[in-house]
This record gives C-alpha cells, structure tokens and sequence, in this order.
C-alpha cells in the first residue's frame, strides 16, 4: 500500500434542520467548501467518490448515494455506498483511504449526509433503534440511550464512575463549541445545568446525549504525487484500523483485555472484559490503528482527538478503549483535566492530578454540541482534524480559540451500534 | 383517438406543512412475512412458560439469548432451558423512547444475569420503582397468559 494523504475538506453547518436543502445540495455546499479550499483541484482531478449515509428511512430515497454522485457533476465516475450505523461516516473515510492506497484512484472523494429532521425525534429514534437485533433487542427497549444506559451504569458500578465526571463531559464539549461556528449546540454549562436537564434514561439526562441532524462533509483524499502537486499542507493518514462485537450486547463475554504495547496482563488480572462496561470493537480499532501509525503510548503521542461522543458515558468508556487512560480511570481522566482545552474556561476545577498529560478531546465540540447527522459526522471529525493539523481552524471558523499550538498527530474515532462497528484513525502532519 | 382526454378531480389533497419550501406529508407502511427462522423454538418455548437458552455442543458455552452456533467455536448448539430466578446485571429507566414504545414510558430495562450462564438477557422489569432497582438484586421471570410470540411475552419482578 501506498502514502495517503487528505488535501481538503469541506462542512454544512450541522441544524436541527435545513428543510431549504435535500442531502444532494448539502452535499454539494461542503464539496464546493473543499474545492474553494484547494486552488487547482477540480473535479475532473476526482476519479471517483464513497458515499456515507446511516438510514434509508430518514431519506426515504434507497441509492441516494447515487443522486449525490450525479447531482456533484461525478458520473460516470466509479462510486459506491458504504453504511455501518454510526461508524458510517469512519468507514467512508476508511474505504476512500483504500481506494488511494491500493492505488485504485489518484483522488477519492469521501462524503456523507444525513437529513434526521425530515420524521419527529420519537420516530428517528425508532429508526435508529431498529439498527439493534430486531428479534430480541428492538421488541423489548427499542431505544439506543436506554441501552447506552444500562452499559454506563455496569461502567459506574465496576468502577466508581460518577454522574459529575460525565456532566462534566457534556460542559466541556459544548463549552468547546461556542468557538465552532458549524455546531449546532453551543453553551456554557454546569454540571448542574446537565444533571437538572429532562431525564432521557436513567441516568442519561437529555444533555448527556447528542442530538439528530441535518448536515454534510466532505473529504478528498489523495496519493503522494498529487497531494505534493496541489496541496501547500496536506495531512498525512498514517494509522488505520477499525473492529466489531457482538450485536446484542448482552452477548458481550468475558476474557482477556488485547493489551495496548504500554499496558501489561498484570495491570487487568481482575477487569472481567469487555462485557457491557467497554468497547472490544473500539480496542481492537485502536490496537491496529497505533500499529501502522508507530504508536507506543496514545496518551502522551497524540496532540489531539476527535472522537465519537454520542454520550457522555461513551466518551468515557472511549478514553479507556483508545488508551488515553487504563480500564477503569476514565472518569478520574475526565476529572484530573485532562481532555479539555488548556486555553478556555470551563468554570471547574481539576484535581490537578498528574498522571496524564493534556490530550484535548473533541475541540470541535464532539457530537454533543455539533450534532450528528449520522453519515456526515465521522468526515466532520476527519475535516476537524484536518484544520487542526493544518494549522487553519482560524480561517475556517473565524475564531482561532480552538486550535491547538502545535498539533503533529491527531486521532478520529467512529462508532457503530452498543460497539458493534468501530473505525480508529491516525492522522499527522507533514 | 380523444384530444379532450381528462384525468378525473379528486376531493383528496396533500397535506402542506410549509410553502416556502415546500414541506409535504409523505406517509409509508408495509407488513413483513418475517421468520423467526433457527430462533423459533425459543418464541415457541415462551408460550409454555419456559425460557430458553443455548448451549454449544462444541465447547459448552452456553447463551442466554439464543443462537444456532456457537460465536466461540462455531459449532452448533443445543437448546437448554434457563433458569427462572436471576440477578440484575444492570438495569435503565426509559423516560422517552422510540415512537413505538413511547406510550409505555417509564419502563425499565434490566440485562439478566443467571447461574452458570455466559451471557446475559435483555427484558423488562416491573413491579420495583426506579430508585428500588439495584445491580446484583434478584429477579424471577414471569410470563404473559397470551403469548404475543414476541421477547416481551417474559419479564422480570423482584424475587
């Protein structure tokens, strides 16, 4: 396989609706976002594209990866769909990646949209639920935060996570947000604010929980040769890697936890794993995305990480998939500090705990306060992540508070299901 | 040959959210034929009380919630019967849900752990208040007189 590198990307702002714009023209603002970003890429440069989108049902058009392709003036060019719940978005990226590394294409296009606005809350969850094992899961809770739910709180019991460390999750990425011009729920929050919002499942209130979408990205991804050609700071892709568990996660088993190369045997001997409590899918992700990538020790190597915060809880959980902490400190991570921005003002206090370095999570504001339109949320984290890398966040959202002195190398993470589909990605500059 | 051909009026009209753009109501249903298929003697076993599970014939692991073949070893299993009497292994209570199961809000959801069993089981409980529940707490299956075929023909209440 060959270098692959991304060289420019594009977002809508992410609303709880744009009911003036079906997926095709959202589609359409992001990529022409990314080609006014890049002078002397055009179309005739792209040799073909992936098309992201969760849900037929919030479409109610099957193929419209296929109207999208010919609404952007790109047929015949070669194009598919690639869908795996929540991890839609990742696995697009992943497979415009393979198509350059195989060195199938030059140039591929990966976009992703999703229009959640177009059917009532009640109705998308419903949608999302029916994503779940429809003979055993669906018929008995149908409903995603219910199960997020029950994994947080076997999360809480095996570890003494509390509701504070996650409130404080959803302080800080809406708080990251009000600097993130494409966000669709920036604020200044308490843990009070969050603990006191509508209980959605216990113990998850509403604002521990991201919410539906409309919205598009776009990334255009490219070999070598091209990336140097046109591009002034492309950002390399250097560690790929994704996994998968059990549908139903009350088929989760018990066994072994697969050690990151910083961690040891001795330090799990009693974590009985992964169970409900973690993601076997995202440690497996991670584990052969820090292979190719070079990736000794994640927590103190990465400058940065977007990643896939639908909950609070499952931010947390994540920390410990990624190896940003140990099974089981995720919570104390949230507390010593050290997933939030070293230049803004959260209203908290840290514990001052030295254990881990800075390792700002979700900058851009994470699913919970930009919104998650399902197919476009893993391109939105990959364009982020790009800017961030680039050195551009100022230019792109007007407001250089979010992006980080030095960045070198940067995490996106996409996650499907209860973990059944999770994407890892390694990306650095150059 | 009729150059005065007319489509026939109708009194029906569509239904406008919005004119600028144009919001329409677009409704759309269907009946599946669907199989429970290899899972069958399970819903089947619901409408004689009994809870089943399965055992792998391979290496014994055995499934709270069914499946044909093991996911360990891959060889096939055989259908046991689980025991009634279990424990909370985590537990929610849905506030809102998806539009289905909104009338039926609050309900509470527990994973079911049981002795000597691998994995767990996903049901309903009732009868304990929200702040009752407790990981760890005993539970008993119950089942309803008229079987729906459906996982939600068992639930759970304190033991």
């Amino acid at each position: 396989m060959r270098p692959v590198y991304m060289i420019t990307g594009g977002i809508t702002r992410f609303a709880k609706a744009h009911p003036d714009k079906d997926f095709r023209l959202m589609v359409k603002e992001a990529f022409e976002y990314a080609l006014a970003d890049l002078p002397g890429l055009d179309r005739d440069l792209i040799d073909g594209s992936v098309c992201s989108y969760f849900s037929d049902h919030f479409t109610r058009q099957p193929m419209a990866g296929a109207m999208v392709q010919d609404y952007l003036g790109l047929c015949p060019k070669p194009s598919r769909r690639v869908e795996g719940g929540g991890a839609t978005g990742g696995l697009c990226f992943q497979a415009a990646w393979e198509a350059v590394a195989s060195g199938r294409m030059e140039v591929c296009l990966a976009m992703g949209f999703e229009t959640m606005s177009r059917v009532n809350t009640w109705k998308g969850n419903e949608f999302i639920a029916l994503a779940s094992d429809t003979n055993f899961d669906y018929p008995v809770g149908g409903f995603y935060t219910g199960y997020y739910a029950m994994m947080v709180r076997r999360h809480m019991h095996e570890f003494g996570t509390t509701l504070e460390q996650m409130a404080k999750v959803a302080v800080k990425n809406h708080r990251n947000a009000l600097h993130n011009s494409y966000a669709q729920q920036p604020a200044l929050l308490s843990v009070a604010d969050v603990r006191g919002s509508s209980m959605v499942a216990t113990p998850l209130t509403i604002l521990d929980c991201c919410q539906m979408s409309d919205g598009a990205a776009v990334a255009i991804l490219a070999s070598e040769e091209v990336a140097q050609r046109l591009c002034q700071q492309p950002v390399r892709i250097t560690g790929i890697g994704s996994g998968t568990d059990a549908m139903r996660m009350a088929d989760r088993p018990h066994g072994e936890v697969p050690l990151l190369p910083h961690e040891t045997a001795e330090e799990y001997r009693d974590l009985r794993y992964p169970g409900v409590h973690s993601f076997r899918g995202g440690r497996m992700a991670a584990k052969l995305a820090y292979r190719m990538a070079g990736i000794i020790d994640p927590g103190r190597e990465l400058d940065f990480a977007e990643i896939h915060d639908a909950y609070t809880s499952s931010e947390i959980q994540t920390y410990e998939d990624l190896g940003f902490c140990r099974y089981g400190q995720g919570g104390r991570f949230v507390d010593a500090g050290a997933p939030f921005m070293a230049n803004l003002d959260y209203g908290l206090t840290f514990s001052g705990e030295g254990t881990w370095p800075r390792l700002p999570v979700n900058p851009s504001g994470g699913l919970l306060a930009c919104g998650h339109p399902v197919g476009a949320t893993g391109l939105m984290q990959a364009v982020f992540a790009f800017w961030q890398l680039q050195g551009s966040i100022a230019r792109h959202l007007g407001d250089a508070a979010l992006q980080l002195p030095d960045p070198k190398k940067g995490l996106i993470h996409s996650h499907a299901g209860t973990g059944t589909y999770i994407t890892v990605t390694v990306m650095e500059r150059v | 040959m009729n150059t005065d051909a007319k489509l026939p009026e109708t009194e029906e009209g569509t239904i406008l959210f919005n004119t600028d753009p144009i919001i329409v109501k677009d409704h759309y249903e269907i009946d599946y034929l669907h199989s429970y298929a290899q899972d069958s003697p399970f819903f089947a076993g619901l409408a004689g009380k009994k809870l089943l599970g399965s055992r792998c014939i391979g290496c014994g692991y055995t499934y709270a919630t069914p499946r044909g073949h093991c996911m360990g070893c891959g060889a096939p299993t055989s259908w046991v019967e689980l025991p009634q009497e279990g424990r909370v292994h985590t537990y929610t209570t849905c506030h809102f849900g998806g539009e289905a199961f909104l009338k039926e809000t609050p309900f509470t959801l527990v994973l079911v752990e049981f002795d000597s069993v691998d994995t767990l089981f996903l049901s309903r409980l009732i009868g304990a208040e929200p702040d009752e529940v407790r990981i760890g707490m005993p539970i008993r299956a119950r089942f309803r007189r008229n079987c729906q075929f459906k996982p939600t023909d068992v639930y759970f209440v304190p033991l």
